[in-house]
């Protein structure tokens, strides 16, 4: 619809054909306090210069901001974009200026790899480098490919289209929600119709990470920090856009790791995992070390280290036994 | 020269996302100069000079910020013309949430951040609504889904607009931001003769004019009444 046309619309009307037009309208809700039944061409007649600058508001710009409005979300409903199924890295260069050795770095989708190296040893530049899709213009000069193929910029600059969400160590919400009013405003930003099925899911993936359950009707910032951490994560795996998930550390505390890495995977989703933990590490497929702003080395996780894997696991869960036993109270013994 | 207005509410991580990015900059050879317009009273210009920024202040006092940064911005200007500056930023508060004192062709960003709640976009205005890139902090302190909502949020304001996630305090995200803040090709000699993307409010009440006392015979002018009766 072009500018033309929508002015042959009322605002009812509008709505109607676009419903996603109520958060547009809403950051000008005077508009619909009038008659709706009227045509915008002609409504917009009738507001005056007091009125203009009442509402701080530019005919010109209104008309030209609702019609990129539709076209754009138009275009994000419409078009399925074909699915990020590999990220690749193409080398660039460490913080001195010397050619980063490994061939190119391939992720996929369902798979986990872990990220390790000392603070400031340039995690977060390669983090960066791939939610900005870099094209030998970061001062790693790496290059990142989307399914094989350069990329199209709208990943970078674009509100609604991010590649990477981010599951960082903070564990607190700061919304004023319950649980199921968090996860309907969500998905609502989404433009998901029929969610109730899709929230009840990640109430349940959620509560399959933890001991204790939580209900819907809760507010998020009651939850526990387990709690918390089992939503964001459900909640990222099930309703984030974003094809790629990077999680900053899991704290071995209140919820099931592994489990939770299943969900990410099981959602298909490129999993980029920041940790010193040993047991995270070997859950990985592949782990790259960072040195001197620079990737020094990708290394395959092996059979023999994969091995290890199940043993370590024994050993973390007597400890997290003899925990529960040393809160209670007990006597420890083997 | 460049410029750039960086505006947006108090506390929203202006001066932290400008600093980064203009270090980011710096590094590159590109010389920086800052100027901060407040009402009536800064600090930012001492974080400006200690990141090696060379910045000037400008108070407005008791008058309105939006209209003093108006007759002030195009003095301001030359003064980073006859300093050299390759880039010239502009930051000033948006202090009423109503202008925008974003000039047309001059590119114009506006910071606010992830904790100012859910309908801020929504009531922010022009100030949003006319920016061409808007930077979103303080994602490290909510979750992946706040983001989301909040981002949504200001896309449904300002669908045009450039959207970018920064972390002010890191710095995460500032290296990409400096690279659209700064253009060789452009070059700005002066703003004689530009015009402002918005108007300014005309409003002019006795209150304006130094009227301290309350009450209906005092008021003179632009005077308008709340509506007690009307149903929410
Ligand atoms: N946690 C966090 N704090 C931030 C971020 N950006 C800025 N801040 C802090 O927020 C406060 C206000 O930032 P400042 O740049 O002075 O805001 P301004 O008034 O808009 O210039 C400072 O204490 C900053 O350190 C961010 O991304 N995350
Ligand atoms: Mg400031």
């Amino acid at each position: 619809m072009n500018q033309q046309e929508i002015l042959r619309y009322s605002p009812k009307e509008l709505l109607n054909i676009y419903p996603f037009l109520e958060a547009f309208f809403a950051g000008q809700s005077w508009i619909l306090k009038l008659d709706q039944q009227q045509k915008l061409g002609l409504l917009l007649e009738q507001v005056d210069e007091e009125q203009q600058e009442d509402y701080a508001f530019d005919k010109a710009d209104f008309i030209g901001q609702l019609s990129d409005f539709i076209s754009q979300m138009e275009t994000f409903m419409g078009k399925k974009d074909k699915a990020v199924e590999t990220l690749m890295v193409l080398p660039g260069q460490n913080k001195s200026g010397e050619a980063e050795t490994f061939s190119e770095l391939i992720f996929k989708t369902q798979t986990i790899t872990s990220i390790v190296g000392p603070t400031g040893s340039g995690k977060s530049r390669l983090l960066a480098d791939i939610e900005w899709v870099a094209q030998a213009d970061t001062p790693t000069m790496r290059r990142v490919l989307i399914n094989n193929e350069k990329p199209d910029t709208s990943w970078r600059f674009s509100g609604n289209k991010k590649l990477v969400a981010q599951l960082s160590q903070n564990m607190n919400f700061v919304m004023d929600l319950s649980v199921i009013e968090f996860l309907e405003l969500h998905a609502k930003s989404r433009m998901v119709a029929n969610s109730d099925e899709l929230i009840r899911r990640i109430i349940d993936a959620a509560n399959e990470l933890v001991g204790e359950k939580f209900e819907r009707y809760m507010p998020i910032t009651s939850l526990s920090g387990g709690q918390s951490r089992a939503l964001m994560i459900a909640d990222t795996a099930l309703l984030s856009q974003s094809p790629v998930v990077l999680i900053d550390e899991i704290e071995n505390a209140g919820i099931d790791r592994k489990k939770a890495l299943k969900i990410l995977t099981g959602e298909d989703k490129i999993v980029l995992m920041a940790t010193h933990d040993p047991i995270l590490a070997l859950m990985a497929d592949q782990r790259i070390v960072i040195k001197n702003g620079g990737i020094y080395k990708v290394i395959q996780t092996s059979e023999a280290e994969k091995a290890m894997l199940a043993e370590l696991e024994k050993a973390d869960q007597k400890l997290q036994l003899l925990r529960m036993s040393l809160r209670q109270g007990e006597i420890l013994a083997e | 020269m460049n410029l750039v207005t960086i505006s947006g509410p108090p506390s929203s991580g202006k001066t932290a996302v400008t600093i980064k990015a203009a270090e980011n900059l710096m590094k590159r050879g590109v010389k920086v100069g800052a100027v901060k317009f407040d009402c009536l009273h800064t600090d930012d210009d001492l974080a400006y000079e200690k990141a090696g920024i060379p910045v000037k202040k400008g108070l407005s006092g008791s008058l309105c910020p939006d209209h003093y940064f108006v007759s002030n911005i195009e003095a301001v200007t030359d003064w980073g013309i006859k300093e050299g500056f390759d880039l010239l930023v502009s930051e000033s508060a948006g202090l009423c949430n109503r202008c925008s004192p974003y000039i047309k062709e001059i590119k114009a960003v506006c910071v606010i951040d992830n904790l100012s709640g859910i309908n801020t976009p929504k009531k922010i205005g022009p100030m949003l609504r006319m920016a061409d890139i808007v930077v979103i902090t303080k994602g490290d302190i909510v979750s992946q889904a706040e983001r989301e909502v909040f981002a949504a949020g200001v896309y449904a304001v300002n669908p045009g607009a450039i959207i970018m996630h920064i972390n002010g305090l890191t710095g995460q995200g500032a290296y990409e931001f400096s690279t659209l803040l700064y253009d060789e090709k452009i070059k700005i000699d002066t703003l004689k003769g530009r015009k402002l993307r918005f108007s300014m409010p005309s409003a002019l009440c006795s209150y304006c004019l130094g009227e301290t006392r309350i009450g209906e015979s005092y008021q003179m002018g632009n005077v308008r009444k709340i509506n007690l009766d009307e149903k929410a």
